[in-house]
């Protein structure tokens, strides 16, 4: 018996508008035209434009896109590794420290993290700058990758890939053929969650960056420290809508590929 | 062979990006700072063989971690960087719990929908969402300024840069990690316990106290460490909405490396932190691990 009383309704109103109002205002308020952030003085998208002329936000904007795609890309293969050795490869030495390697990062501190990973950039003389932000984002997000997709390969059903054995794949083929297809959504996943915990990462990139090497939350952080700007709001607006618009669609194709996926599963044990 | 590869690819980069920079760490927690680069001593010479290994351990001494209980700026800011994450936890249990709650007595064709509102703000980024409290607690921001219209107050409030900005910063952002695991408990709670305890003469509030509460107890205590234990290291929040007597390990971790330069302090800073960390976190997973058996 579910109820719906007005307890409920009220509740989910005003937590909702709690996490959403915000966002809406700080979107509402990029387009307006004066430039005292707080004080409404007509409907404009002159910061906008003013942010696409910025050369400063738009090497940023590309410096991030690359090391998150890069950093993301590669965090992929390294966590579903991991994740193969943490559920299948059984015992071996050293499994206690791999897991607890994995785990470790979830927890860490990002300030430690960055810490600690600039050390090491220093002490084994490595000039600091894309490629080291690269490593730096590749290491966490690889954790968070093997999360996702260990709990995918769980509970996923071995037999079929051992009736693939059965039939003559080699391993490497039953692999791809089988497991990857069943485990692809969880890897994709794991992929959007790298590529955005890269795209958002302010303090172990500012830990791990050069000087020509500034990311857009640098680059955020840096004009948001003297206070509000309009140029923030519009750039804010933009992020906030490409990845709404991102979460929706990946959500909605991925319902439809594990909806249509269970089916083949059960049929493929029914036959 | 393939075996090997496959364990040996991710056990070695995890090894040499994580657990070998806090090995360093470690180091230089224990060594001295210097007028040098890197600003420390000493450093490892292996080229000087057995000497060098042996000068490099006898150099080392607790003297950074000695400094940190004799400046009262250290222990004050542990003390209350745990203090705001306690506070702070708390009142994300307050507002999280009602919207797990009504979540979970939604009608079902609601709930995919409400889940994907829950998780969407956790996806966009963290930075901006802490950013835009900026413009809504500012003297002259918008609560203030629908505060002074509707002649509520007469005197626009200082929030931001105080601790209340800080506790509502750390809410907002950490919510979603508080909604998820009590959501996850309540729906899995058999709604007919709570007839049967309306049957025998429980009113619905006690019944709500001694039958919903106790059974979402997992998903409570889950939601409170996923929210403490990244809580007490957080450096954004206490920066862009604190104010200068707000202090948090995470920023002084910060400023003792980037405005002071002292890297020994920040490094024993840090080794201080991950202690002070390990016993909720351990706790978390014991927690954890009792859930799994209990379904198991």
């Amino acid at each position: 018996m579910r109820r719906m009383t007005w307890f409920n309704a009220t509740s989910l109103t005003l937590g909702f508008a709690f996490l959403y109002l915000p966002m809406l205002i700080l979107i509402i308020y990029s387009f307006n035209d004066s430039k005292l952030v707080t004080v409404w003085a007509g409907f404009s998208t002159r910061w906008y434009g003013e942010l696409f002329r910025n050369e400063a936000f738009l090497d940023a904007a590309w410096v991030t896109l690359r090391v998150a795609v890069i950093s993301s890309t590669i965090a992929t293969a390294l966590g579903t590794m991991a994740a193969l050795v943490l559920v299948r490869a059984g015992r071996f030495a050293g499994r206690t420290l791999f897991s607890g390697m994995i785990y470790a990062p979830l927890v860490m501190p990002e300030v430690i993290t960055g810490l600690s990973l600039l050390l090491l950039f220093i002490g084994i003389g490595l000039d600091r700058g894309i490629f080291t932000i690269i490593l730096a984002h590749t290491t966490f997000s690889m954790c968070y990758v093997s999360v996702v997709v260990s709990s995918r390969l769980v509970s996923f059903d071995r037999s079929l890939e051992e009736a693939a054995l059965d039939l003559g794949c080699s391993p490497a083929q039953a692999f791809r053929l089988v497991t990857l297809p069943i485990i692809a959504p969880a890897v994709i996943s794991g992929w959007l969650l790298a590529f955005t915990l890269s795209l958002d990462d302010l303090v172990i990139a500012s830990f791990t960056a050069g000087p020509s090497s500034t990311t857009l939350p640098i680059k955020i952080w840096s004009s948001i420290r003297l206070g509000l700007s309009p140029e923030i709001n519009a750039l804010s607006t933009l992020l906030i809508s490409f990845v709404a618009v991102g979460v929706i669609a990946a959500s909605l194709t991925s319902k439809r590929a594990s909806l249509r996926r269970q089916a083949e599963e059960r049929a493929a044990v029914a036959a | 062979m393939r075996r090997f590869a496959l364990i040996a690819v991710p056990y070695l980069w995890l090894l040499a990006l994580f657990l070998v920079p806090f090995l360093i760490v470690l180091k230089i927690s224990l060594s001295d700072i210097a007028m040098a680069i890197p600003p420390y001593t000493p450093t490892l010479d292996l080229s000087a063989g057995w000497e060098g290994i042996k000068s490099f351990f006898a150099a080392l001494d607790l003297e950074n971690f000695e400094f940190l209980t004799t400046d009262d700026l250290y222990w004050k800011a542990y003390l209350s960087s745990l203090q705001i994450a306690f506070i702070a936890t708390i009142a994300t249990l307050i507002v999280g719990y009602p919207i797990a709650y009504g979540m979970a007595n939604a009608p079902d064709h609601w709930r995919p929908t409400l889940m994907m509102l829950v998780i969407l703000p956790f996806w966009t980024s963290f930075l901006i969402r802490v950013y835009a409290w900026v413009g809504i607690l500012s003297s002259e921001g918008y609560l203030n300024q629908i505060l002074l219209w509707s002649g509520v107050i007469n005197e626009p409030l200082t929030i931001l840069n105080t601790n209340v900005a800080v506790y509502i910063g750390i809410v907002y952002t950490y919510l979603p990690f508080m909604i998820l695991p009590i959501y996850s408990a309540l729906e899995r709670m058999d709604e007919s316990l709570l007839e049967a305890a309306e049957d025998l003469g429980c009113s619905r509030i006690s019944a709500f106290w001694l039958v919903t509460i106790p059974l979402s107890k997992n998903g409570i205590i889950a939601g409170c460490f996923l929210v403490f234990i990244p809580t007490i290291g957080e450096f954004v929040i206490p920066s862009l909405l604190g104010g200068s007597k707000t202090l948090m390990i995470g920023k002084v971790l910060w400023e003792e490396f980037f405005n002071n330069r002292d890297w020994p302090v920040a490094s024993a800073v840090a080794v201080i932190l991950l202690l002070i960390l390990i016993i909720p976190i351990i706790l978390f997973q014991r927690n954890e691990q009792k859930q799994r058996e209990a379904e198991g």
